[in-house]
């Protein structure tokens, strides 16, 4: 699914650069569930960036699906953010005056699909997270684990290769963030790939690997015994 | 770039912020309201100019003579200049080439009888051409023709106010014997005219036939003539100088000599309407073009503020999957429909006032103001332009944004 050789990648702070990530080797097999996990500053954040066509690599390789990304133009990097990748955001980033079914049916707007079809589908994926009586309600008229579960439904409505989470649970208290990672772990079951960032150790013991972060290289990358979620809620 | 879709997106974000969309409105509003009302007014002065000239031909020049004031080749000052038929021979000859229609005139004025109505009236005696020097409109019958000058016949052409004053409503004039100081002359026509009602109080005959009657000699009072109409204002200015300089030396006058030979040419008058349109013209583009750029600005300015507010929005759609293209429409759009529309709203606007004030404005010399169909043409496309301009840099920044910027953008 998911090929990194080689990955550097430094950011310019005044005269000098800051070398963040320092040749990253990463293999991601599909229907896995990786936590990307690292303290502030340890190059976990640009790493799915840059797994996200949000930011690119200085150097090394980076195949996605078979597919190698080099080269992005903005116009590319589009196509390639809508056609494989879901994110799912710690501040949520729904768009405020947009209700729910709106947010979910935007990234299929940029699919091309005509707008019968887009509400259809976003019905359906608001329905399986639970949210069909909300779907016109404004994210400000709904909990912050509503809002989570809504760019959960507006990830997954691209149908997505691979999902790409920054801190999901960060912005809510454990109980939701546990109902959160059932769900997660629930489209893992169904054979999703899924990749989240976390510095929570609770997170990171619910997914099936945990990759470990620190100054720009991997300290540790090994599989775990999957907690479910289920059994703390 | 034009589905439904995109419009919904369009609309849905000017009316989260409608406000904004109106207060940056108002400039572009404002500007064109400034502009239609002006232009109105414009065309207003200049409809006035085109009325007082409607008269006579646009394109005539009236040439009188009087007495010399500069003694000249020993020739004593006080010398009175009488214009005879060879010089109208003279100006057809020499310059005919250039000249579209000539005709002299003698002035009479004189008792007129029919029945028992009498009247008297200012009787002109002309060649066939003044018909159309004068923009004389037949109404019945025909005009002074060809004919006429060689038989010397005794035949007139009466004004509708003429025939309002000598005949009862109802009787026909053409083929009556009126008198004309004594002479008996048949009416062969009657005319109107787009001047004023002076000019529909009067009577025209054969030229010869006036020649003949009063006075027996081939004088002429005036000779009128208009220039070839493809001749430019400057041509036709330096035409009618030519022609004053070679009837100065004709009659040995003085070049300098201003009331022997005078010629009065409506090119001069045209010039100097023209140059005034002109710069009218220019003052109200610029005031309209400044303030329509200054509205620009005014939205180009909000339009940054918007995409910088909506950073984080362009950059979650970016991340969805958003081309460069699908933002650059959204921001773009959104300048245009708020341009057009507020450009829209102020000429309709613009308009409105012209038509409410418009004819209380006659008495300042303003008649008929209004704006035409190609103006709002125009501004259709002006404001379609100005709505691009204003939102081209604005939409090019978002276009440019990196989502992964503005994502971490809280």
């Amino acid at each position: 699914m998911l090929e990194i050789r080689q990955l550097h990648k430094s950011y310019p702070i005044g005269d000098s650069s800051l070398h963040v990530l320092k040749g990253i080797d990463l293999s991601v097999k599909d229907g896995e569930m990786v936590a990307i996990m690292g303290s502030s500053g340890s190059g976990k954040s640009t790493l799915l960036n840059i797994i996200g066509m949000l930011d690119e690599a200085d150097e090394g390789d980076y195949v996605l699906d078979g597919v190698k990304i080099e080269n992005l133009t903005e116009k590319k990097a589009a196509v390639y953010r809508n056609k494989f990748l879901g994110f799912i955001f710690q501040s949520f980033n729904l768009i405020s005056y947009k209700n729910a079914l709106e947010n979910v049916a935007l990234p299929l707007y940029y699919q091309g699909l005509k707008r019968k079809a887009r509400q259809e589908k976003a019905m359906f994926h608001l329905g399986k997270v639970g949210l069909t009586d909300w779907a016109h309600h404004l994210p400000n008229e709904l909990s912050g684990g509503q809002k989570q579960r809504v760019a959960i439904a507006r990830a997954l409505a691209a149908n997505p290769k691979l999902l790409l989470a920054d801190e999901p649970t960060g912005a809510l208290d454990t109980k939701t963030s546990y109902e959160i990672m059932e769900f997660i772990q629930q489209l893992n079951d169904e054979g999703k790939t899924i990749l989240i960032v976390t510095h929570e150790e609770d997170i990171a013991q619910m997914c099936k690997r945990i990759v470990r972060l620190r100054d720009g290289v991997i300290m540790e990358d090994k599989v775990v015994e999957q907690v479910r979620a289920s059994v703390n809620v | 770039m034009f589905d439904r879709d995109l419009w919904r997106e369009i609309f849905q974000s000017i009316n989260k912020n409608r406000t904004r969309g109106i207060l940056s409105g108002f400039t572009v509003a404002f500007a064109i309201l400034l502009f239609t009302i002006l232009f109105g007014i414009a065309n207003g002065l200049k409809n006035t100019f085109k009325e007082a000239f409607a008269d006579d031909a646009t394109n005539a020049m009236f040439i009188r003579a009087g007495r010399t004031t500069k003694a000249h080749k020993g020739m004593q000052a006080g010398r009175r200049i009488q214009f005879k038929n060879n010089d109208f021979d003279f100006l057809k000859d020499d310059f005919g080439n250039r000249v579209e229609y000539i005709t002299a005139r003698i002035y009479k004025g004189l008792t007129a009888t029919y029945k028992n109505e009498q009247n008297s009236y200012n009787i002109r005696a002309v060649h066939p051409d003044h018909q159309y020097l004068e923009k004389t409109l037949m109404n019945e019958g025909r005009y002074i023709n060809q004919n006429d000058l060689i038989n010397k016949t005794k035949v007139i052409v009466i004004g509708r106010l003429v025939e309002e004053d000598l005949f009862l409503r109802g009787e026909e004039p053409l083929g009556k014997y009126i008198n004309l100081g004594g002479i008996q002359y048949k009416v062969v026509g009657t005319f109107s005219d787009e001047g004023n009602d002076n000019e529909e109080r009067i009577i025209y005959m054969p030229v010869t036939t006036a020649q003949q009657v009063y006075g027996n000699n081939d004088h002429l009072d005036q000779i009128n003539l208009s220039y070839n109409p493809t001749m430019s204002t400057d041509q036709a200015i330096a035409f009618g100088n030519e022609i004053n300089r070679a009837l100065k030396d004709r009659f040995s006058v003085a070049r300098s000599d201003q009331r022997a030979i005078r010629v009065f040419n409506m090119a001069s008058q045209t010039k100097g309407v023209n140059q005034m349109n002109n710069v009218l013209a220019i003052i109200i583009l610029i005031i309209g073009l400044g303030t329509l750029i200054a509205g620009i600005v005014g939205i180009s300015n909000i339009m940054i503020f918007i995409v910088k507010e909506r950073t984080k929005e362009i950059g979650i759609r970016k991340a969805l999957g958003a081309s460069p293209r699908s933002i650059v429409s959204i921001i773009l759009l959104e300048s245009i429909i708020i341009t057009a529309i507020a450009g829209y709203i102020g000429l309709l606007m613009g308009v409105g006032v012209i038509e409410w004030i418009g004819p209380s404005l006659k008495d300042y010399f303003i008649t008929d103001p209004g704006v035409s169909t190609q103006l709002v043409i125009s501004a259709t496309i002006t404001l379609i332009a100005a709505g691009t301009l204003a939102g081209y840099v604005p939409a090019k920044r978002a276009s440019r944004i990196k989502p992964i910027v503005a994502l971490r953008n809280e």
